[in-house]
């Protein structure tokens, strides 16, 4: 992120480019700045999306500050009260112990185990999406730079892998590491695996993006200026044409991030995700579904509704986002 | 000659199209979890037995009541104190065609009887086969044996010219994960042939025509399509929306709403089976706690301790809605020697659990795996999720590694585990079964699934003697004795007894059996 800064003045993320200079040494004038610039006014005008950056902040703040929120601690399997199960959201279990949410089948309080299943979620989705940043924009960097046939075997790839859903992918991942893996450690791998597999099934999109605007950057002036005097291509692509691909990329990784939690719970929805011990929302779910029929509602209800409000905020400012900082809508 | 040939299959053929139009009935079944090999000597397990017993006969069958009625013998007796005779059943055909022969139940009770059979120790008395013509047999036994019939009832016959020809002389070595043509494939005399088969998730039988049987039982079921179904809620909502006929083990949790709707029925009983804990007693160190240089379960205060901190009555109330027996010995009460007067748990109790577990010198408790089914038993793992937090609240920290049960059997069966679930269904409805498998010491032949390290002098001695005891009297002392030494020793923790839930749609009649094993050749279809 160094690099981005120091070459700002090309960003599209600072939109008052004049002010650029005085803000570098007062801090107070860079807050000014933010507060003054179109992005806050965009953001500050749109209730909905205020709405949605509240609650995102609130489920980050709930995944970081975990054990200090949540009022018990569901996954030490010492701490349930079996007799405490099945209680029904607002009721005092028979320990005496009041829940929130309810309880599931084995006592563990259904708001703690969201708070900490959130975290789960949100940590593979934000480890999944760094992954397949990381490598989505490596790639669309080389392919757009280099072009020729580098180009062509880094796209045809990606072509051929966007033309099966990203859940497929990440399925047939998940399952080839599974098979790799001994089964010893697998209950600890798994959600390393988990990260891997859906980054792995979603960097095609910033591989696109980036090879597209670094074709056109690299024609720039500044570009051949900087081959010009010598600049090793490695350098030209991270320091010069990298910061302003950012800011595209910046929004795929937000509506990324929404959807690799939901296909983390998909996929642990599945059975195939993190372990039934350290439980992410979608495990949470699925643990659920089996009490749906005998009326334990609550079991599922919360967490989907947990997952629902994440996922769509997420969205919503990802959404935004794109908007905010695409020129033409300007 | 020709002629008559045709004549008879255009009977035969009108008579089989009359008989389809009338009862071309499919029985669709499901249940949590799939027969383990189809090799029928491999895994004595229920679904696998379940799904051997209907490929195959055995020689001694039992009704739905369980009382001992012939199968594939027509009559048994005991010609001298260490010889049964049995008749075998004439004009029987296996799937293929070919004859059934006193040749194959030789060639069977060999293959069942010799390592890495599953069976060997069920029928571990017998020495000789002994082949007296083609409707006889001779067992020989290494002593007398009063209960070789009901010992039985759970080995499969198998064509011995087909396995030769796809070379299975021998079963399945399942807890290596061996592979051979049995697995997939069988060739026995059962009311039913094996019409395609893929593991896990759907195999289908239909009607053997030509079975022995036909007359006997009622038959009505011309195919069974059998399709495991791990998931609760689905195995559920396939059975509310008429996909399923029969669902051997609906949810406990489901079952309150199953009865109120009118056209699912629920068929409820005891079964002959007991879920418990296996504790790991080997002195030397044990790779699944973490505890070094010593094995803390070795010690029967720490036993005791584990046992006083579990509370099965909250686990019956709680995880099986009331739906279980708790029980305080692994002996289920249908079983001939069933202990009744020992049959009482130790309380729970958890300040005399700690002060147990400080008095072994673990004031700070232990570490240790507990291996247990996911896909066997009724909620199992939610089980060992509760013994989990049960056993934590006193300072035993459990590491729940809870897997599908082939894989959880083969770690039972290679003793890599130090503390696992188990249910113990008793098929000779006899102690010595118990004994014979979960407390002689394990040494090859005896205590094949004792994977306690359990082991005892008086004990084996009890077990052998009691193989070979004629006197009724005698024997149920020596069972008796071997009771009151399995429980002072707290080898395993009872949990409970099962009890069994069969849901069928309106129409269709499983009758019920307390070994949890449907017998389809006696399902009927009522409209």
């Amino acid at each position: 992120m160094g690099a981005s800064q120091s070459n700002s003045q090309q960003g599209p993320l600072n939109s008052r480019q004049g002010q650029a200079g005085a803000s570098e040494e007062a801090p107070h004038g860079r807050l000014h700045r933010i507060f003054d610039s179109d992005i806050w006014h965009s953001f500050s005008h749109s209730p909905i999306t205020v709405l949605s950056a509240i609650i995102t902040l609130l489920f980050f703040l709930a995944a970081i500050f975990a054990p200090l929120i949540a009022p018990y601690t569901p996954f030490q399997a010492g701490s349930l009260h079996l007799m405490d199960g099945f209680t029904p959201p607002f009721e005092q279990g028979m320990s005496g112990n009041f829940y929130v949410f309810g309880t599931d089948d084995q006592g563990r309080d259904v708001f703690s185990a969201i708070i900490y299943g959130a975290r789960i979620s949100l940590l593979v989705g934000f480890c999944a999406v760094l992954f397949a940043m990381v490598l989505g924009v490596t790639l669309g960097l080389i392919a757009g730079y280099r072009g020729g046939w580098v180009d062509t075997v880094i796209m045809r790839i990606a072509d051929v892998q966007l033309s099966f859903p990203a859940i497929l992918v990440a399925l047939l991942i998940f399952g080839l590491a599974k098979a790799m893996i001994p089964r010893d450690y697998q209950e600890n791998m798994a959600i390393y695996v988990l990260i891997i597999s859906i980054g792995l099934s979603d960097w095609v999109q910033y591989a696109r993006t980036v090879r597209g605007t670094t074709m056109v950057e690299k024609n720039r002036e500044y570009v051949q200026a900087a081959r010009v005097i010598g600049v090793r291509p490695a350098v030209i692509l991270f320091r010069h044409v990298l910061p302003n691909v950012m800011g595209s990329v910046l929004v795929i990784a937000t509506i990324g991030l929404a959807l690799a939690i939901i296909a983390e719970a998909t996929l642990s929805f599945l059975g195939v995700g993190v372990p039934p011990t350290t439980p992410s929302l979608g495990t949470l779910i699925r643990i659920g579904n089996d009490f749906l029929f005998s009326g334990e509602w609550w079991i599922t209800i919360f967490p989907g509704i947990a997952l629902i409000m994440l996922a769509l905020s997420v969205n919503l400012l990802g959404d935004w986002l794109r908007d905010a900082l695409n020129p033409k809508l300007r | 000659m020709q002629s008559r040939k045709l004549l008879m299959s255009l009977v035969l053929g009108s008579g089989l199209a009359v008989a389809s139009a009338a009862q071309a009935e499919t029985l669709r079944w499901a249940s949590q979890g799939d027969a383990l090999t189809l090799d029928p000597h491999a895994q004595n397990e229920g679904p696998t037995n379940t799904m051997s017993l209907h490929l195959h006969d055995p020689l001694v069958m039992r009704d739905n009541d369980m009382a001992i009625e012939p199968g594939l013998a027509t009559s048994w007796e005991a010609v001298e104190e260490t010889v049964w005779e049995f008749e075998i059943r004439e004009g029987v055909t296996f799937h293929d065609g070919s004859d059934f022969t006193a040749e194959d139940v030789a060639f069977s009770l060999n293959r069942a009887g010799t390592e890495p059979s599953d069976f060997r120790n069920y029928i571990s008395s017998i020495e000789e086969v002994e082949v007296v013509d083609d409707t006889t047999v001779h067992i020989h036994t290494s002593g007398p044996n009063p209960i070789l019939p009901q010992q039985l009832t759970q080995i499969s016959m198998m064509s011995k010219a087909w396995a030769e020809e796809n070379d299975v002389e021998t079963a399945q070595d399942y807890a290596s994960g061996e592979e051979n043509y049995a697995v997939r494939n069988a060739m026995g005399t059962g009311p039913y042939k094996l019409e395609s088969r893929e593991g896990d998730v759907r195999t289908v039988l239909v009607r053997n025509d030509d079975y022995w049987g036909m007359d006997r039982f009622p038959m009505e079921v011309e195919r069974i399509v059998y399709t495991p179904i791990s998931s609760d809620s689905t195995r559920v909502a396939a059975l509310l929306s008429g996909e399923l006929d029969f669902v051997l083990d609906p949810p406990v949790q489901d079952l309150e709403r199953l009865e109120e709707e009118g056209d699912i029925n629920i068929e409820q009983g005891e079964e002959n089976r007991t879920i418990f804990l296996g504790l790991n007693l080997r002195e030397e160190d044990s790779e699944y706690d973490n505890v070094e240089g010593e094995n803390p379960m070795a010690d029967k205060s720490v036993r005791e301790a584990m046992y006083h901190a579990i509370d099965a009555d909250t686990i019956q109330r709680v995880v099986m809605r009331g739906r279980s027996v708790p029980t305080g010995t692994i002996a289920p009460p249908f079983i001939n020697g069933y202990p009744e007067e020992l049959d009482e748990r130790l309380a729970f109790d958890q300040e005399r659990a700690r002060e147990l577990l400080a008095d072994a010198g673990y004031e700070d408790g232990f570490e240790v795996t507990l291996h247990c089914p996911n896909d066997r038993y009724i909620n199992d793992e939610a089980i060992c999720q509760a013994v989990a937090g049960m056993l934590g609240q006193v300072g035993v920290t459990v590491d729940l590694n809870s897997q599908t049960r082939s894989l959880h059997f083969q770690d039972i069966g290679n003793r890599e585990t130090g503390f696992y679930l188990l249910g113990w269904g008793v098929p000779t409805f006899d102690s010595e079964y118990v004994f014979n498998y979960l407390y002689h010491t394990d040494d090859g032949q005896r205590g094949s699934w004792n994977a306690t390290g359990f082991s005892n002098d008086r004990m084996d001695e009890l077990v052998q003697q009691m193989g070979t005891e004629v006197d009724e009297e005698r024997r149920n002392e020596m069972i008796a004795e071997a009771w009151e030494l399995a429980q002072s020793e707290l080898v395993y923790i009872p949990i409970h007894l099962q009890v069994l839930n069969w849901a069928t749609r309106e129409g269709v009649t499983v009758p019920l059996r307390a070994d949890n094993q449907p017998h389809i050749a006696t399902a009927t279809f009522n409209d």
